[in-house]
């Protein structure tokens, strides 16, 4: 008997890991951005994107809420918020 | 900005091979690491993947988080999957079967699976010559079935299996030095890289690819939830890693050690341990040892280094200091771990 065991590629998008976090989420102050880019280079998920200044947005359908991105920020233009104050 | 380094990780393909959905956890070192990995070797590879951390978070069955083609082995043969890859690519490219695009075989494993259970078949494949990348995934303990010890648990930190207690505050050992272990086959290339140093981890990734025959990088690999520390430090903690000497960041190319993260001074040590609960029952006598220890591994590391090129002193580095470019640019230069 034969059992597929051979997945899709990049099928997990399927699942929305959104629901993760833990009542904070990152939010794009979008004042001081110098574009370095080094936010979506360190986002575990591989979900924060941006081309340009001021243009850097996460999709928050997968965001786990971890905050390296607000972490590492060199600028610090981007804080983690409680889920509740959003914009 | 016109800072070079910054065109540098502009340079990195913004196409995802790991997608989101995966299970990690939140912030997650490995993940990080894993996908700067994937854009540093792009498409055209082959991997093999020990079971581990990646293998359980990235293909939840019927799902796969990968974009490029993937192979899940046993624990411990990784290494042997990926010599079995390569040989059969070699033989479908002499059939005429596949044209003669290079494909990069690529085998990945936490340190459970390389420096514990993987040993043999890394070792034989290493010593065959195939040519592939083999990429340990570091984070210092069995973390996916909840914290047990492996042989790259560092001294004095707790895990499940190494618990603090009256007698002992943690592991008893130290780190296994799987560089040292993988040079001694005189392989072509081996490196460590830290996602905390993305432009290095990229080059020696490149590096990696580019050599003919094994070749070998450990990727150090913060772990919240195993360290004991929070989901936004753990980049920060990889960093101070770095910084402290814990874990320097070289290469052995060919035989030639060479530090690619040059160091004017050591952070103290107790700044890294401090910050993890796993260490939070160290003595300070204990803390001195390990202070101890750093710093003569170091001094060993340097002196290697130093004896095949004297040219990678630290005043070179210091004169490469680029004046006039705005404070973010310096942090963010250092951040992303440019090449001194």
């Amino acid at each position: 008997m034969f059992v597929k065991i051979i997945s899709r590629p990049g099928t997990t998008r399927e699942h929305e890991t959104g629901s993760w976090r833990m009542g904070l989420k990152p939010q794009f102050l979008r004042e001081k951005c110098i574009d370095c880019s080094l936010c979506a280079l360190l986002c575990p998920e591989g979900v924060l994107k941006g081309s340009g200044k001021n243009t850097y947005q996460t999709d928050y359908r997968y965001c786990k809420g971890c905050g390296i991105c607000a972490e590492e920020c060199p600028e610090k233009d981007i804080i983690m918020v409680k889920e509740e104050d959003e914009a | 900005m016109s800072d070079a380094n910054v065109y540098a990780v502009k340079t990195l393909t913004s196409k995802e091979y790991f997608a989101p959905g995966h299970r990690a956890c939140s912030g997650c070192g490995q993940a990080v690491a894993v996908r700067m990995v994937q854009k540093a070797l792009g498409r055209n590879i082959v991997m093999a993947s020990a079971t581990g951390c990646m293998e359980v978070v990235s293909s939840p069955f019927p799902q796969s988080s990968w974009e490029v083609p993937w192979i899940h082995v046993a624990f411990e043969n990784a290494a042997a999957v990926a010599s079995g890859i390569e040989a059969g690519l070699k033989a479908q490219r002499r059939k005429g079967k596949i044209d003669g695009r290079k494909i990069t075989v690529v085998a990945m494993a936490g340190d459970g699976g390389t420096a514990d259970i993987g040993l043999q078949a890394l070792s034989g494949a290493l010593e065959r010559g195939h040519d592939f990348l083999y990429v340990c995934y570091d984070n210092e303990a069995y973390m996916n079935t909840g914290v047990q010890r492996s042989s790259a648990t560092p001294f004095g930190a707790v895990t499940t299996t190494s618990p603090a207690g009256r007698v002992n505050s943690g592991q008893l050992t130290w780190k296994k030095n799987m560089m040292r272990i993988t040079a001694a086959h005189d392989i072509p290339y081996a490196a460590t890289a830290s996602p905390s140093h993305p432009l290095d981890l990229v080059e020696k990734v490149k590096k990696g690819m580019e050599t003919e025959g094994p070749a070998y990088l450990h990727v150090l690999s913060p772990c919240p939830p195993g360290w004991g520390i929070a989901a936004e430090d753990s980049i920060q903690l990889a960093r101070l890693a770095v910084e402290t000497g814990i874990f320097p960041l070289y290469e052995i190319d060919k035989g030639k050690h060479r530090i690619t993260m040059n160091l004017e001074k050591l952070v103290p040590v107790k700044q890294y341990l401090k910050k993890q609960g796993r260490f939070r029952r160290l003595s300070p006598e204990m803390m001195e040892e390990i202070q101890e220890r750093v710093c003569k591994e170091w001094q060993e590391l340097r002196e290697k280094a130093e004896q095949i090129d004297p040219s990678a002193g630290a005043d070179e580095a210091l004169s490469k200091e680029q004046e006039g470019e705005t404070e973010a640019a310096k942090i963010f230069r250092v951040k992303a771990g440019a090449p001194v």
